[in-house]
């Protein structure tokens, strides 16, 4: 609610600072650092307390980005991850080169990420029923997906077809990984077509798009849900606002293209805070499981 | 003169088969259309909220047969450009594309993907009505088509844009198009941080057709006559028929079972990693 007192001046001011945010990098890993600001609110928040809860901002309710291990730690039954396909790893397979070579990329980012590609796949249990789980981390590469995000998606939904479980991806992505060139884009064909198999089987699949999620992620697994769930406030869409902005010229409406403004357009079933998801997905896996 | 011309047209860098490609005068899919098939009946809207002229679909006859045909449309001025969005589509065309999929599904015909756009369209309503959405679920039940399906990229393969009409079981390529998961003007503008590196980000993505046959991403390349696909649009037209007689025929005496198998091979397959 903008306060009647507040000046056009001051209220323009803090337009122009909720429209920058965005663009900004989260930097909450520097060691020894005991407070975080907030970076949609401003607020200094102490690293435990924004920890307890399950790192979204407790002043204003801003969901900051969990790594693919945070999310399984705040989500799945305690030790019952299993992972699946850990040691994929991307390879450099057209000599692509922008400022540094992808696949020195790659080696650079496994040691700093402690990942070996943007996606962390493997069976769980949430509330107490099984499911088969991949989960995006943005913090490689953006999050972008290659043949690796593709090839494992994929083998996680052949996977939940063998045992019968219902399949859940979270999407964390910036879109295609364009150093990949042509087969980031087939990646789209692949994990769109295994969910087809899935379907075909009778098994659900749920979606969760967090911040952000777009481009070749949305145009293809992160928009297929059967239940379509999202954090609030997150970016999702096809082209990015800045592409649409140089494209049409024109102010873009407020809220575009974030959760809410999806499922005001239809696109998503839920809106889902943090704290209550592993309550809800329990309460969907629920439904979908009664015999 | 025409020796000169195909002697320089072998020595193309990549982002002059861009400008091939993108050129105004490339005959487009209606010419494709009027030239290959018989019959054609052009079918309209998704039924859900409106027309696309970005994208045409219809029925037609292909030697004979009945099959159903789509493609985007671009223009040949700036005029008839701005009618055709420049053969950015809607998600309403996506939608519609597939509403016709399934008239030939149900009915066991063929369907022929024509691909010449820059990209599906960004802007407020595309987003609003789901433009992730509608391409996302194309390419999940392309993969579901229990019938033969045959793409050619006849110019620019841009994208989602592209790949949303364009899971064929063969996918069969113009000899001066070009497939790319961006632009290269995009690519460059990300990636080297400078739009006028587009000739780098060209060479580096691997969008011509010679380099996407090596990556296993199009089956048969189809030459184009001297000069290119406008200087001679009967030729080009007649080279893609054949293509597509030839490919179409082997897929007419698969099963439906071995028809949804083979797309799915096709496209599970793509990918390079180590493990
Ligand atoms: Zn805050």
């Amino acid at each position: 609610m903008i306060s009647s007192t507040l000046s056009i001046h001051a209220w323009f001011k803090r337009k122009q600072k909720e429209k920058e945010t965005p663009y900004v990098r989260e930097r909450l890993d520097i060691p020894g650092n005991l407070w975080v600001k907030c970076y949609k609110c401003g607020q200094a928040i102490f690293n435990k307390e924004l920890e307890d809860n399950l790192k979204v901002c407790p002043k204003c309710g801003y969901h900051f980005k969990l790594s693919a291990n945070e999310r399984i730690k705040q989500l799945t039954d305690n030790g019952s991850f299993k992972e699946i396909d850990p040691n994929i790893q991307s390879k450099d397979f057209l000599n692509f080169t922008d400022s540094k070579p992808y696949g020195k990329r790659i080696i650079e980012t496994v040691a700093k990420s402690l990942l070996k590609d943007a996606i962390v796949c493997g069976t769980a249990k949430i509330g107490g029923q099984g499911a088969a789980l991949g989960i995006m981390d943005f913090s490689f590469m953006g999050g972008s997906m290659g043949s690796v995000v593709g090839e494992k998606i994929a083998r996680l939904i052949e996977l939940a077809i063998e045992k019968k479980l219902p399949v859940i991806i979270f999407a964390a992505s910036g879109g295609a990984r364009m150093q990949e060139g042509i087969m980031s884009l087939m990646q789209m064909a692949k994990t769109s077509a295994a969910l087809g198999r899935l379907r075909e089987n009778g098994l659900p699949y749920i979606a969760i798009c967090t911040d952000p999620t777009t481009g070749g992620t949305s145009a293809s697994f992160a928009m297929l849900g059967d239940i379509n769930l999202a954090e609030p406030g997150a970016l999702i869409c096809f082209a990015g606002p800045r592409v649409i902005e140089q494209t049409i010229r024109q102010k873009l409406p407020p809220g575009f293209q974030r959760s809410e403004y999806l499922l005001q357009h239809g696109m998503l079933d839920i809106v889902c805070e943090r704290k209550q998801l592993k309550e809800t997905l329990t309460k969907i896996l629920g439904w979908f499981n009664e015999k | 003169m025409k020796n000169k011309e195909s002697s320089d047209f072998n020595n193309l860098t990549p982002l002059q088969i861009v400008q091939i490609a993108r050129q105004i005068q490339r005959p487009t899919t209606l010419d494709y259309i009027n030239c290959i098939f018989t019959d054609f009946v052009e079918l309209h809207g998704d039924r859900n909220f409106g027309d696309d002229p970005a994208l045409v679909a219809g029925l037609a006859k292909l030697d004979g047969c009945s099959v159903a045909v789509m493609g985007h449309q671009k223009g040949k001025s700036t005029k008839e450009n701005l009618a055709r969005n420049f053969g950015m589509a809607n998600p309403e065309g996506y939608r519609k594309a597939l509403r016709i999929m399934r008239i030939a599904e149900r009915n066991h015909k063929p369907i022929i993907s024509l691909i010449d756009t820059p990209g599906a369209y960004c802007g407020i309503g595309a987003e609003e009505r789901g433009q992730a959405e509608a391409i996302a679920k194309n390419l999940r039940e392309m993969t579901e088509l229990t019938i033969p399906f045959v793409t050619v990229i006849t110019g620019e393969g841009g994208s989602g844009g592209a790949l949303g009409i364009g899971m064929g079981n063969r996918v069969l390529m113009l000899e001066y198009s070009i497939y790319s998961v961006i632009s290269p003007e995009g690519c460059a503008s990300i990636l080297f941080r400078d739009a006028k590196r587009a000739n780098d980000a060209a060479l580096a993505m691997k969008i011509t057709a010679p380099d996407l046959l090596k990556l296993g991403v199009i089956d048969e390349i189809i030459k184009e006559p001297p000069g290119g696909a406008h200087n001679d649009v009967q030729q080009s037209a007649s080279n893609i028929k054949s293509a597509i007689i030839k490919h179409l025929g082997p897929l007419l005496s698969l099963s439906q079972r071995e028809l949804i198998a083979d797309r799915y091979n096709k496209f599970r397959k793509m990918g390079f990693f180590s493990e």
